[in-house]
């Protein structure tokens, strides 16, 4: 199905994901306004964005289903597999973290339904961020995510550490979207086009490889990304927000946020600054103090909440490894890994949710001793999860790993893949010891994870997540040929754009 | 007399720049917050001006509506509702403080020096005269709206979810009760 993105019918149709939740935002926010204050409100509005992520997610499928490509340079929004492949991911970890929301609102007393509200309109923005063509709707894609995530940080009224989080979180967010901003005026500047694919073609028609006014440019929105990314050094908020936050909250951060960061980011980097080298070395020195400062400082870790927010940390720097690799080697395996990484990191959050209470903050690796004796599944599922962040053979994590070293590899960017192997060991230091304490350590009382539970949703997010986990480690090919051909699209739409732009001021 | 007309631009140029400089350095030097506020006005009120020099009066119209206007009347408001009338501690605590503003403001001086020599390539740079023409063709107004709802509706209507969510998080974080 070929769209004509100038057409508004056939817009419509390129937009149907967005629209479709959209429209369900806005009865979600009809329903929340009349029916609010009582758990049971809180259940139905959680199913109801059950369902609202799952027609959106249907509505994606049928687009990529009919093979949907724009004609021509496509305005606005892009419409290849990249998109709605990038969709499911973003989907999928705001379903999964609804689920694991469900139980741990009511156990919280936060009973406000706008939680679910505020999720859909997030999840909206990243969308609009992993399929946005243009530099502003990938900005205003950010922002629409970034202010329902500071409420969403700031969301437990009654934790001072709560409203520490969202305002930290506000505060840097507005800084690096003025970062973000101030780069894509410079490059517009510079190529006279917020187009993502025009700037590529203008980059080279016009020879602005060296044209300091691009560079500039293209800096700010590489420290704009890296501060949405939580790459080092503009990392210093991930881990206190990660804490203040609400658990769920939290797992969703480290997962779909950073999925529709990253997905931007590729998008940017790949159509609209493919011919510009610079940002390659810029990229890979920022993977370098990521993996090696994200690693180093979780070592330090003994709270599990924080332990596992520098883990995100280090995981963006291997993300950036598959960044720096370049659309034709890394997409596959950028993909792959964003897929691995969300499943694990948002079901790590979750079992943490479940033993945790009052915001989880102070529960220690330590305080895990024993959880295999008393809750051995539980224990089995969180043993799954590090060994897949470790990158343990039999996970998905070490399929994604291993796709991001033959990127690296293939391109002549040995010295990231032996840089993400080593800092990959060191990573065992803070992985294992979770595993060992739950194995191999005594419990401190018969009692001590008798509370430790989740409940039907919970259990069923998590299997799925475990088995998921498990599956793509041992047979990845389908995954893998999905993330293929939704990276050849994506080279093939940088590629094709080959026509001369007409530059028309306004119309 | 020739001379003044043909230099008309450029002195109302620099009369409404100088004074937007001094407006914005005393926004950012006073103590009293409603002070601030109010140079911050005055600022705003000389880049309108400004926008005129530049052939865009619609754009002029609305700076002082919505942000001279209603965005600072917000400001003024919410200033008074907390109660921060009077002065607060110096914001600029030793010699850190001041250290990183002027790094900032060296380097922002690097910067424009370095812009200030840069042409825009020839080939995305405006035939002098085409706003002109446009806004002869489309009126005032229409130079402003066609593109906003046509080629740029998608992020319009975008903007419109993004004040909707803003509102909902205001209310959320502002007036529920837990």
């Amino acid at each position: 199905m070929t769209l004509d993105v100038s057409n508004y019918p056939q817009l419509l149709t390129a937009l149907l994901p967005e629209l479709v939740l959209s429209a369900w935002a806005l009865i979600l926010l009809l329903v929340v306004a009349w029916r609010h204050g009582t758990a049971r409100d809180l259940r139905l509005a959680g199913w109801l964005t059950l369902v609202a992520l799952a027609t959106a997610a249907g509505a994606a499928w049928w687009l990529w289903w009919q093979s949907a490509h724009a004609a021509g340079i496509s305005t606005m929004i892009a419409v290849d597999d990249f998109r709605f492949v990038a969709d499911w991911i973003f989907l999928g970890g705001a379903l999964l973290t609804v689920l694991f929301s469900m139980r741990y609102l009511e156990r919280e007393g936060l009973l406000a339904p706008e939680y679910y509200v505020l999720l859909v309109f997030a999840t909206i923005g990243m969308m609009l961020m992993g399929g946005g063509e243009d530099l502003m709707v990938i900005f205003l894609g950010l922002e629409l995510m970034s202010i329902c995530l500071y409420a969403l940080a700031g969301f437990n009224r009654r934790s001072p550490r709560a409203a520490e989080a969202g305002l930290k979180y506000f505060l840097l967010g507005a800084f690096a979207s003025a970062f973000l901003l101030y780069g894509i005026a410079l490059v517009y500047g510079a190529t006279g086009t917020t187009n993502l694919s025009l700037i590529g073609v203008q980059v080279v028609s016009l020879e602005l490889q060296h044209a300091p006014l691009l560079l500039l440019g293209v800096a700010l929105l590489l420290i704009g990304f890296g501060f949405k990314v939580a790459a080092v050094p503009f990392h210093m908020w991930a881990p206190d927000v990660y804490d203040g936050s609400p658990t769920p909250v939290a797992g969703y951060m480290a997962t779909a946020v950073k999925a529709a960061a990253f997905a931007a980011l590729f998008r940017v980097v790949g159509e609209a600054f493919g011919p510009v080298g610079a940002w390659r070395e810029i990229v890979a020195g920022l993977a370098i103090t990521t993996m090696v400062a994200g690693n180093l400082i979780a070592l330090a870790q003994r709270s599990l909440k924080r332990m596992l927010a520098y883990s995100s940390v280090a995981h963006a720097g291997y993300l950036l490894v598959a960044v720096a690799t370049g659309v034709a080697a890394g997409s596959a395996a950028f993909v792959f890994y964003l897929v691995a990484y969300s499943l694990t990191t948002l079901a790590a959050f979750a079992l943490l949710a479940a033993k945790g209470r009052g915001g989880e903050s102070d529960v220690q690796i330590d305080d895990l001793a024993g959880l295999a004796a008393q809750r051995p599944w539980l224990a089995f599922a969180l043993s799954v999860c590090m060994l897949s962040l470790l990158g343990f053979p039999g996970t998905a994590g070490f399929i994604g790993k291993w796709y991001i070293l033959v990127a690296a590899m293939s391109t002549g960017q040995g010295w990231l893949a032996a840089l993400l192997v080593l800092t990959s060991v060191v990573s065992a230091g803070y992985y294992l010891p979770v595993v060992m304490a739950m194995y191999m350590q005594p419990a401190v009382s018969t009692e001590a994870h008798a509370e430790v539970c989740l409940d039907g949703f919970g259990r069923v997010a998590m299997a799925v997540a475990v088995a998921g986990l498990l599956f793509f480690g041992v047979a990845p090919n389908r995954l893998l040929d999905l993330s293929k051909t939704s990276a050849t699209v994506q080279r093939g739409a940088a590629a094709g754009a080959i026509a001369a732009p007409t530059f028309s001021p306004g119309h | 007399m020739a001379w003044l007309t043909g230099h008309l631009t450029v002195l109302v140029f620099w009369a409404f720049a100088g004074v937007a400089i001094v407006s914005a350095a005393m926004c950012v030097t006073r103590r009293n917050p409603v002070a601030s506020a109010l140079w911050l006005v005055v600022t705003l009120f000389q880049l309108a001006g400004l926008f005129v020099v530049l052939d865009a009066q619609f754009l002029a119209v609305l700076q002082v509506l919505v942000y001279a206007g209603a965005i600072m009347v917000l400001f003024l408001f919410v200033i008074m509702l907390l109660n921060l009338g009077q002065g607060g501690p110096h914001d600029f605590k030793g010699v850190i403080g001041l250290g990183v503003g002027a790094v900032l403001a060296v380097l922002l001086l690097l910067q424009l020096s370095v812009l200030r020599h840069l042409e825009p390539p020839a080939a995305i740079a405006l035939p002098p005269g085409t706003m002109a023409a446009q806004q002869a063709h489309d009126g005032l107004v229409g130079t402003v709206a066609r593109p906003l709802f046509d080629a740029y509706l998608v992020p319009f209507e975008i903007t419109s979810l993004l004040l909707l969510a803003a509102i909902v998080g205001a209310v959320v974080l502002a007036m529920r009760k837990l």
